[in-house]
């Protein structure tokens, strides 16, 4: 079983985030880029896919800033190959273009599957899992949070609202977003990432071009106002409890 | 004229007794020194290198202290008495054998006034020795404390001693009975004994012939008591203090040993018995079972599932089972960790030290925790909070996920501002740690300390954004390579700095900073404790107090500070120049009663527990009358301590104050 | 050229999702712009009542001007192969000017593989357009909002939920419904197995009028405790974010978010909860949020109707206590 995971870095939210001077993208200069929390789990899936029924994983993701960790991370969980797709990311690139980035590379390497997140927290042209399936034209499923593989065929428990799960079985090769995976993302010890640093390589490939077509032409990028900002109830432990329950009162529930 | 008569009432008849007796002992000695080498080669067989060998006048020092002298034995009393009554005796009696021997074949010294004093005192220490057997026998049957192992082999083993010793009494009795010489009040035990005797109207024939009886029998007990030694409980009297000779020398208690690493620069993990020290399986074979580690522990108290005691045992009873299969190089490694010592046993430890101090063969449970955990990290083996914590330390060098641009918040209602110590060179480069600087309820204990340092005048200087976590706790977790990128991070920030000091008000981070970062803590640029820098100014008169607070204190001795680090003194000085009247809790000084936060549990899930370590401490400070204040000195505890007090209804009763809250308050 | 607005209604087995009204209100929005009309489409296997009949109980028919019908056994349950074949098709042909699918389970799963299948642009995320053709999308979080003009001539987007409300996509009136011819659906790469109801649970926390709910700033399993005697004492129930499910630390049924349970208690007390949308947009229908939080930029107080900025661990007890001697002991 040949499997695929693809991941991207995305902004730190612990961070402040401000606009840069454009106005049109956030300002890059204190922002700390990690890897998107579903592409996280997209590679802990795949691992276990490759624990329970064998076979290898290879992690590609773009060369952006905090990627080498990335990869030598995911090689310390016991991915097998990792490729960095090298070009102009400088400036931030939008999902269209890194999904056809990743497609070359893809299609090269013939996968049975292909994981990862189901979104990420920066999305603005749609998700590059869904753009990816449109470009190799293959199947896709996404909010997904469980996979079984056998004999070429794949089981997808895909999430709706209210905790309803469909099941759907998709003929592979096929392209899975992955909501969650069957377990939380494992930890690995600082160590053994650096032990992977001296032992592993990680293979260069480099975007033909990034075409960004597809994706929107932001006119403004903003904070969000507050709007209608809630009622602040203040003081210490005591007086803001003695105000809250006095709001109990009047709401009807005591 | 006294002297001493070899072999006295034992016939020739069929032969030189001491060819016999030289014979059985030489056998006995043989069994023994057999026995005791199948054991100890699995030490050095099964266990990986370490080097111990080192500085041989320290190590005959520590023997001669813990293993002869036995000072921590006597930490507590009944028991102490009872086993130098025990162990003294024992000394005594073999020294008393080995002068005789010398006596009957080399120099005659035992005759006139040296016989006497031989003679009284080796009948001083039987009757000392009776006495310990008494208050040992009362202790395994009537007072049966819980951290004794109450099996059949310990009281198998003290009948033997009695029995040896009762045989020398008797015999010595008898011949005394027989002889009456009129120096015989100089055995005054024997001498008692011998009325008993005398009383009876045996004839002296009888009497000999019943010494005849009661001598071989005695040899037989002895010999017994030797063939034995290596697989019974009184193997400790050559694994204790041999575990005292190789104890740990090369390092402070406040420093972990690093990863071993094979000759090809692998890292070599504690998950069998093959990934520890020869040392560390001797510490299981030395183990007397005596429990003060159980009992001194924070986490055994609270009904977590580790007993350091169990532990030590574990590894001793997989040695046991699986050594010699091991070093036949049949079968695969005995896996330790997970089986016989469960992943949750080794993550309920605080590391606060309390069993390594207690000990008195000096087992060092602590380290051999350590090393598993190290194996648990490697393998991802910790509940998801730990991880998450890790995860953060890694990512924005501080447990609580905040960005490092948040570190130093708290200084900006600060004015003047406090210097950044990497602009501008200063006298003290405060080390702030996490909690002071992130938990919204200490930083106003941070700002005071603040205040204080300014009022004493000091030229502090701090190192805003570029601190991160000094890693402490991160070592004592087992996660050793995250220690070394945090280590590395401080170290590279700290290089590029001017300053003549380093103060910090975390006893974490100050153990870690002064025993574990290299080039620190050396006389040029010491590390020091705030509680140490207040009370060197208070000493030189630069720091003066204008009131005298009056309050009824008790201070608890954070274990980072006290126990691994030796500072109990300082504190205590800077309480009574501010006025308050310090009651000590009864588990003080270096035998303080650890909060339960340490080695890396203030991260992880509690668990089912009975009692968290911190309200039993505060229910021990509760019973000192009219005590009001609970004096800390690190700002972990403050949390701990507020939240116990809380969750034992005790608000009204006590309040837990920082150490700098009175100097802050006196000033 | 087609000015028209296209919605791809969302339902689930038998049900109109709510999403599907707030679409049909944003298409509104851009129809009075573009001078089109708003068109419903509508694929299932006799889904044709779904666009509502004012007599037939539900009482909300879709505020569409026109519904697309397009029928066939394959559509009969959302499956991401069929549906995003049947919409090529549609779309290639009639070309419209925007086509608004959900940004959920179902219209994620189609409308970026449609984008680059007919080669059209795709904003996602929005959360309002404007009658002049703009949209304005929400990322990171909530936290950025980004706004720019919809590409023409003919443009995809995803709509999340929270600009609009639901009833501004209702009408009184069903709308005419026209068929339309559904491709052969032959050869589908992805089929439904079966679907996996979820766990009935002690409580269902959408029926309940007062709920406590936790999110990461419980920090740890036995912090929840804390939650559940608070909910005892207001006599309601304990329910969480996200994290706190994946944790294990509450059963799945308490979930309150995108993937879980939209509620509408009367109170809804959120604790250390930051309010990102796939929390928040579950939640706007409680009566009155009030948040407890130690961040004040957090999401959730522009949600909420009352706040405090403060550490959960100093409230909680103090709050349990008072509420319980409010109630008399």
């Amino acid at each position: 079983m040949n499997i695929i995971i693809l991941a991207k870095l995305v902004p730190d939210l612990v961070e402040e985030l401000t606009i840069d001077p454009s106005g049109v993208a956030l300002d890059m200069a204190w922002l700390r880029l990690i890897i998107n929390e579903f592409d996280d789990h997209a590679i802990e899936q795949g691992i276990l896919l490759k624990e329970r029924g064998g076979g290898q994983v290879t992690v590609i993701a773009p060369d952006v800033e905090g990627v080498d960790d990335l990869l030598f991370t995911a090689a310390a969980k016991g991915a097998d190959r990792l490729i960095k797709i090298t070009g102009d990311f400088a400036g931030g690139v939008n999902n269209h273009a890194l999904a056809r980035a990743f497609a070359a590379v893809v299609k090269e390497l013939q996968p049975d599957l292909v994981l990862t997140g189901v979104q990420a927290n920066n999305d603005l042209d749609g998700s590059v899992g869904p753009l990816l399936a449109g470009c190799l034209e293959m199947p896709y499923v996404g909010y997904v949070s469980g996979i079984t593989l056998n004999d070429g065929k794949s089981k997808a428990r895909k999430e709706y609202p209210g905790g309803l799960i469909a099941e759907m079985e998709v003929a592979l090769p096929a392209v899975i977003g992955i909501q969650a995976a069957e377990q939380p993302p494992r930890y690995v010890a600082v160590s053994k990432v650096r032990q992977m640093m001296k032992t592993s390589a990680i293979e260069e490939r480099a975007a033909s071009e990034l075409d960004p077509s597809g994706g929107a032409a932001i006119s403004r990028m903003f904070q969000a106002e507050a709007g209608q900002r809630a009622t602040m109830v203040t003081g210490n432990a005591d007086e803001v409890a003695a105000k809250l329950v006095g709001i109990f009162k009047e709401l009807g529930v005591l | 004229m006294p002297e001493r008569i070899d072999y006295w009432g034992i016939p020739t008849t069929w032969g030189s007794p001491a060819l016999y007796v030289y014979f059985f002992m030489a056998l006995a000695c043989i069994l023994l020194a057999v026995r005791f080498y199948q054991r100890a080669r699995l030490w050095w067989r099964v266990g990986r290198q370490e080097v111990r060998w080192d500085r041989l006048h320290v190590r005959l020092g520590r023997v001669i202290k813990y293993a002869i002298v036995q000072e921590k034995v006597l930490s507590q009393k009944y028991p102490g008495i009872m086993h130098l009554g025990l162990a003294w005796g024992f000394f005594m009696f073999f020294l008393g054998t080995a002068l005789a021997t010398i006596n009957s074949h080399f120099i005659k010294i035992l005759q006139g006034n040296t016989y006497l004093i031989y003679k009284f005192v080796l009948d001083t220490f039987t009757v000392f020795f009776l006495i310990g057997a008494a208050m040992a026998a009362y202790r395994r049957f009537i007072q049966r404390p819980r951290r004794l192992t109450l099996k059949p082999g310990f009281v198998w083993s003290l009948v033997l001693v009695v029995v040896i010793v009762l045989g020398g009494l008797l015999t010595e009795s008898l011949r005394l009975a027989v002889e009456r010489p009129e120096w015989a009040i100089w055995s005054p035990a024997g001498w008692l004994v011998a009325q008993a005797w005398i009383a009876t109207g045996a004839s002296d024939a009888t009497l000999t012939n019943w010494h005849l009886g009661i001598w071989i029998f005695h040899l037989l007990t002895v010999g017994l008591m030797l063939a034995t030694l290596p697989v019974g409980t009184l193997l400790h009297i050559l694994t204790g203090p041999l575990n005292v000779f190789f104890s740990k020398l090369d390092r402070p208690p406040g420093r972990l040993a690093p990863i071993a690493e094979t000759a090809k620069h692998e890292p070599i993990y504690a998950s069998t018995l093959n990934g520890l020290t020869w040392k560390q399986l001797l510490d299981g074979d030395a183990c007397t079972e005596c429990g003060r580690c159980q009992d001194a522990c924070p986490a055994f108290t609270a009904g977590t599932p580790l007993s350091p005691k169990q532990v030590i045992l574990s590894i001793r009873d997989a040695l046991r089972q699986d050594g010699s299969t091991l070093v036949g190089g049949n079968g695969q490694s005995s896996i330790l960790v997970g089986k016989r010592i469960k992943d949750e046993i080794l993550w309920s430890c605080t590391t606060c030290g309390a069993c390594v101090r207690e000990c008195p063969v000096l087992i060092e449970h602590v380290d051999a925790i350590v090393d598993m955990r190290r194996y648990l990290v490697i393998e991802g083996r910790m509940d998801l909070e730990l991880q998450g914590a890790l995860e953060n330390l890694g990512r924005y060098g501080n447990s609580f996920g905040q960005s490092e641009r948040m570190r130093a918040r708290w200084t900006q209602p600060i004015q003047p501002p406090i210097k950044d110590a990497r602009r501008e060179p200063v006298e003290y480069l405060w080390f702030v740690g996490d909690y002071a600087s992130y938990s919204p309820t200490l930083t106003d204990i941070t700002i005071k300390t603040a205040e204080v340092f300014r009022k004493a005048g000091l030229d502090i200087g701090i190192l805003y954004d570029a601190e991160r976590n000094a890693g402490n706790d991160v070592r004592r977790v087992g996660e050793e390579g995250l220690f070394e990128m945090l280590a590395e991070k401080n170290a590279a920030a700290l290089s590029k700095c001017t300053y003549q000091a380093i103060v910090t008000t975390d006893p974490h981070t100050y153990n870690t900073l002064k025993n574990e970062y290299p080039a620190n803590g050396d006389e040029r640029r010491p590390v020091l404790h705030y509680a140490e820098l207040l009370d060197q100014l208070i000493t030189a008169g630069k720091l003066k107090f204008s009131k005298k607070l009056g309050y009824k204190v008790t201070y608890h001795d954070p274990c980072y500070l006290g126990r691994y680090n030796g500072v109990y003194d300082a504190p205590r000085r800077i309480i009574q120049a501010t006025g308050c009247e310090l009651v000590e809790m009864p588990r003080h000084g270096d035998r303080s009663f650890c909060c339960g936060a340490g080695g890396g549990r203030i991260w992880m899930t509690e668990g089912e527990i009975q009692e968290r370590p911190s309200e039993s401490r505060i229910r021990e400070a509760v019973k000192l009358d009219e005590v009001t204040t609970f004096v800390v000195a690190c700002p972990k505890d403050v949390t701990m301590f507020r939240d116990a007090v809380k969750t034992t209804g005790n608000e009204q009763r006590l309040e837990v104050k920082d150490l700098i809250e009175l100097v802050h308050a006196a000033l | 050229m087609n000015q028209d607005i296209y919605v791809i209604v969302e339902h689930l087995r038998g049900q109109v999702a709510e999403i599907s009204y707030v679409m049909l209100a944003g298409a509104r929005e851009l129809a009075k712009g573009s001078g089109g009309s708003v068109v419903a489409v509508l694929l299932g296997h006799n889904a044709q009542g779904l666009a509502g009949n004012p007599s037939a109980g539900s009482g909300q028919c879709l505020a569409a001007d026109k519904v697309l019908s397009l029928e066939h056994p394959a559509l009969a349950e959302f499956t991401s192969d069929a549906y995003q074949k049947a919409l090529a098709g549609l779309i290639g042909k009639d070309q419209p000017r925007v086509v608004i699918f959900g940004s959920t389970s179902i219209g994620t799963d189609i409308a970026s593989t449609l984008s680059v299948r007919l080669g059209l642009p795709l904003v996602s995320s929005c959360r309002t357009f404007s009658s002049d053709g703009k949209f304005v999308s929400q990322i990171c979080g909530g936290k950025i909002m980004a706004e720019g003009v919809l590409p023409g001539p003919t443009t995809l987007v995803t709509m999340v939920p929270g600009g609009y409300k639901a009833e501004q996509g209702q009408s009184t009136q069903s709308p005419a419904v026209a068929q339309v011819e559904v491709p052969a659906l032959e050869s589908l790469r992805v089929t439904l197995a079966s679907y996996i109801e979820p766990e009935a649970g002690d409580v269902d926390i959408a029926k309940e009028p007062i709920l406590v709910s936790v999110g990461r700033g419980i920090q740890n399993q036995d912090n929840i405790q804390l939650a559940e005697d608070l909910a005892q004492a207001l006599g309601g129930v304990v329910c969480g974010t996200r994290p706190v499910i994946d944790q294990d630390w509450l059963a799945t049924s308490r979930l309150v978010g995108k993937s879980g349970k939209h509620v509408k208690p009367k109170i809804y007390l959120a604790l250390g909860i930051s309010g990102a949308p796939e929390h928040a947009e579950a939640i706007t229908d409680s009566g009155a949020i009030i948040a407890i939080n130690t961040d004040p930029a957090a999401p959730i107080f522009n949600i909420a109707k009352y706040g405090a900025e403060m550490d959960i661990f100093d409230l909680i007890e103090v709050l349990t206590a008072q509420v319980k001697a409010a109630k008399g002991g």
